[in-house]
């Protein structure tokens, strides 16, 4: 696959997870494009969170290779990932919350871009990270934050921070699992609008279960049952997609 | 030849010696997520209560039994009065806890019995030894070890793998929240197996106190080479624990004679190689 | 805007609570007799060691038994640089001391740290007592029955400080409680530093840690052999102290006994352990003057800390219950990342 002239970012293919006699993911080839927003859903226990997983690499698959603009990282850890561009949120917010936004965020960006003093310098002086961490609360909306302790804010003020530090590496692909759960009509309608600007410039493979918030801002759709595709495209043909609206979608669409 | 047929017999008698103690504990942690550092203490204990036995009744004979039965008895209190509060607490509480009961039992074993070495005879009836091959023959006591243990084993595995308290306590050492998401009734869970555990560990050191002398803090080596089998087991298998500790013990046992300059760092070392290449034991099933 | 590590005092008053401490060690031997001064050098050793430990246990979240063994294997290198009647500058033997002890924990920590939680704690006493066995079955250090050996002596441009027979525990004091306030700072100032907030990330959330792109296990490979050349320094001391090594100061109760010694001052500071230290020996000679039941003593005292101060005294939180602590079963990525948090309270 990776001779062919592609402009896929991240391609996934035949790419399967298995757990004892389980398998979660199975045979998954899936193409992500440059600037495009692509949506997974799928039931519970379709294989959403496992398939981000092994994306990101805190699983490895039983099978199947991943590839990144072309290499392949199938068996690259976690950590390498992410200074390949690879970069992730978790569903249930993950922050370090006895911590400042500020420090949440430079902390991802200290990960990804050796700092200009070393690693044994005083975090207090290493502006270049704090510059950094400063943009990415910046373009993830929380510019006002930077001081706050983290647990203390509003439960949408962090989903925010969580995409605050994984766009601190710089990534070209963010995988977000579910960054609209549990948040209020107000915080989602944020969430989705800076959903959208990221993709202008970012390749978003997010999770997600609410469907009017996917087909309004998804470019591309996989829908996953049983750790299997059963139909990926545009939303329009995903929608009007028989196979689909009959396992999965039911009355919705 | 004969000296290579009695290093087998004792390292099979002596591994399944640790088999009996590296159970209970990977048992007690699997299920309850309790680090007991003072499951040497328990073999220990063992090893006073077939030396009081032994010289009270005379008779080696009513040991076991008293030895389990103490078991039942000291691991239910453990459990019922200190245990259960630290299940969720973290490791270095745990740790600390079980550290404090090791001193206690040392105390109160200085305090009642002294801290001279004693001997346990074996008792008349088994002391001879069953001839083998022309040349060699190996002691009847350690025979019936073997037997013992055996025997345990094969009730343990029979209760873990065929009864359906045994299926609950294989689940809850996958995922310990399924034991409350069930609705069983976990307390009665924690219990047998802290009871269980503890009157395995007093049961090997009955059955061993004859075999060396009963002396004190007796319990910490065979406490971290119990930890040996677990990490070479993988943590929550039964039957990981079994064969892991037949290895050991066939590895010490050769290793001492016939190799006695490395015997002492040898499991070490085959624990250091299985961290390399398998992290999770080789026979964990964990990915 | 940058926020004080948490280890440390958050206000000017709380440094200054710490220098009027370090002046009242400094004032003790002026006014405590011989002995005291001996039992003072001891648990200053004993707050070396623990100190170190904490790097691990209240920094990063690590929770070792194997501990005690570099503190040790360092006591003993000590006896091999500067055997009876040959005694050797510190200059020389406390740096080799710390280099071996360095190393060895890199060695274990190598293996080790492929393992969490629970086959943490039993991989690094494993590893620990093999090197107790090394010295305890062998004759290299002089067996079972130890060996005595020259302290290490102060010189420096070929001027030896030579002291009274009598003043000797003195210069010992000092010197320890120099080698503390050094550990103390340097501690600190890592704790500020960018690896310093790598090491407390992974003690909240290693997990999230790897996902934001740190190599956890190169950050606490490094932190396991800065440790354990720490705790070389303690031991290194010990040798100094006592002019005796034998396999006991190798065996897991000292690492059991520094574990405590950071409990009992508390996980939330990095004085705790220093606290907990000077405590801990007090109350061990007080319970050895009371009682010949010392053992005894001490477990019941243990018990009443674990169950009542499971915070310690540096951050005294009283009959809280457990949160949930980091759960080594869970596979990756299916669970609840916070049940993966081992939190410390330390408000």
């Amino acid at each position: 696959m990776t001779n062919s002239p592609s402009t896929a970012l991240l391609q996934t293919t035949n790419l399967s997870r298995r757990f004892g006699g389980l398998t979660a993911v199975n045979n998954v080839s899936l193409i992500l494009e440059p600037n495009e927003l692509h949506a997974v859903i799928g039931p519970n226990g379709a294989g959403k969170s496992t398939l981000v997983n092994l994306l990101s690499g805190e699983l490895l698959p039983s099978s199947g290779t991943i590839t990144l603009t072309g290499q392949n990282v199938t068996r690259v850890p976690v950590h390498r990932r992410v200074h390949q561009g690879i970069a992730r949120s978790f569903q249930r917010t993950n922050v370090f919350k006895e911590m400042t936004v500020l420090e949440n965020v430079r902390l991802a960006a200290q990960a990804a871009f050796a700092p200009a003093g070393g690693l044994f310098q005083s975090s207090a002086r290493a502006r270049d990270l704090v510059d950094r961490a400063h943009a990415a609360l910046k373009r993830a909306g929380l510019p006002w934050a930077a001081s706050h302790i983290a647990g203390t804010m509003s439960h949408g003020a962090q989903r925010q921070l969580e995409i605050a530090m994984t766009l601190a590496s710089e990534p070209k692909v963010l995988l977000l699992d579910e960054p609209l759960a549990g948040m209020g009509q107000e915080e989602a309608d944020r969430m989705a609008a800076l959903l959208k600007s990221l993709a202008t410039d970012h390749a978003l493979l997010l999770i997600e279960h609410d469907m009017d918030f996917v087909f309004k801002v998804a470019d591309h759709m996989t829908v996953l049952v049983e750790g299997t595709v059963l139909a990926t495209g545009k939303p329009a043909d995903v929608r009007n997609n028989q196979a689909v609206q009959h396992a999965y979608l039911g009355g919705h669409a | 030849m004969s000296v290579f047929l009695a290093q087998l017999l004792n390292g099979l008698q002596y591994g399944l010696l640790l088999f009996l103690i590296a159970s209970g504990l990977t048992l007690v942690f699997g299920v309850l997520g309790i680090i007991n550092l003072a499951h040497g203490s328990m073999f220990m204990i063992g090893a006073y209560v077939a030396y009081a036995v032994t010289s009270w009744s005379g008779s080696l004979w009513l040991a076991l039994p008293a030895a389990i039965l103490g078991g039942i008895i000291l691991g239910s209190i453990l459990e019922r009065c200190l245990f259960r509060y630290f299940y969720k607490r973290e490791h270095l509480d745990q740790v600390l806890l079980t550290f404090a009961l090791i001193l206690i039992f040392e105390e109160l074993r200085s305090l009642f019995v002294g801290n001279d070495f004693h001997s346990v005879p074996i008792p008349s009836l088994l002391d001879f030894s069953i001839p083998i091959t022309s040349t060699f023959s190996y002691s009847a006591y350690r025979f019936v070890v073997i037997g013992v243990c055996l025997a345990l084993a094969a009730a343990l595995f029979y209760w873990i793998e065929r009864t359906k308290m045994g299926a609950i306590i294989r689940a809850a050492a996958e995922k310990p929240e399924m034991v409350d998401v069930l609705g069983i009734d976990a307390r009665r869970i924690h219990l047998t197996v802290v009871a269980v555990g503890t009157a395995l560990a007093l049961a090997a050191g009955a059955l061993n106190a004859p075999l060396s002398s009963v002396y004190p803090n007796m319990g910490d080596g065979w406490l971290i080479i119990s930890f040996v089998v677990v990490v070479i087991g993988g943590l929550g298998s039964i039957s990981g624990a079994f064969w892991s500790a037949l290895l050991i013990g066939m590895i010490d046992t050769m290793g001492k004679g016939y190799f006695p300059a490395v015997a002492g760092i040898s499991i070490y070392v085959l624990m250091a190689v299985v961290l390399l290449v398998r992290p999770n034991g080789l026979f964990g099933q964990r990915t | 805007m940058t926020q004080a590590p948490r280890l440390l005092p958050e206000t000017k008053t709380g440094w200054a609570a710490l220098a009027v401490g370090a002046i009242a060690l400094a004032l003790m031997p002026l006014f405590a007799s011989p002995y005291h001064v001996e039992l003072g050098t001891t648990a200053l050793i004993a707050a070396l060691l623990a100190l170190s430990l904490q790097l691990l246990v209240g920094v990063t979240g690590l929770v070792s038994l194997g501990h005690g063994a570099f503190y040790g294997l360092a006591a003993y290198i000590v006896y091999f640089l500067s055997p009876e009647g040959s005694p050797q500058p510190i200059w020389l033997t406390l740096p080799i001391a710390m280099l071996v002890a360095g190393l060895a924990a890199a060695l274990v920590g190598l293996f080790a740290l492929r393992t969490k939680g629970f086959f943490f704690l039993m991989v690094t006493l494993a590893f620990g007592q093999m090197i107790f066995f090394v010295f305890h079955d062998t004759k290299i250090g002089g067996g079972t029955d130890g060996a005595y050996l020259a302290k290490p002596i102060i010189s420096a441009f070929g001027m030896t400080l030579d002291l009274p027979r009598r003043q000797r525990p003195i210069g010992t004091y000092y010197v320890a409680l120099t080698q503390l306030i050094i550990t103390y700072l340097a501690l600190a100032w890592l704790l500020r530093t960018l690896f310093g907030r790598v090491l407390e990330g992974i003690r909240v959330n290693e997990h999230r840690m790897q996902a934001l792109g740190h190599n956890t296990q190169r950050a606490k490979l490094i932190a396991f052999s800065l440790a354990g050349a720490l705790a070389g320094a303690a031991g290194h001391m010990w040798a100094m102290h006592r002019g005796f090594v034998n396999p006991e100061i190798i065996g897991w109760h000292k690492s059991a006994e520094a574990l405590l010694m950071i409990l009992l001052g508390g996980l939330g500071a990095l004085h705790g352990p220093i606290i907990g230290a000077l405590a801990y020996t007090g109350l061990t000679e007080v319970a050895g003057l009371m009682t010949e039941r010392k053992l005894l003593v001490e477990g019941l005292v243990i018990l009443l800390a674990v169950i009542v101060l499971p915070k310690g005294l540096s951050g005294i939180r009283l009959f809280s219950l457990a949160k949930p602590s980091g759960n080594p079963h869970d596979p990756l990525g299916d669970t609840d990342p916070s049940q993966r948090e081992v939190k410390i309270d330390n408000d």
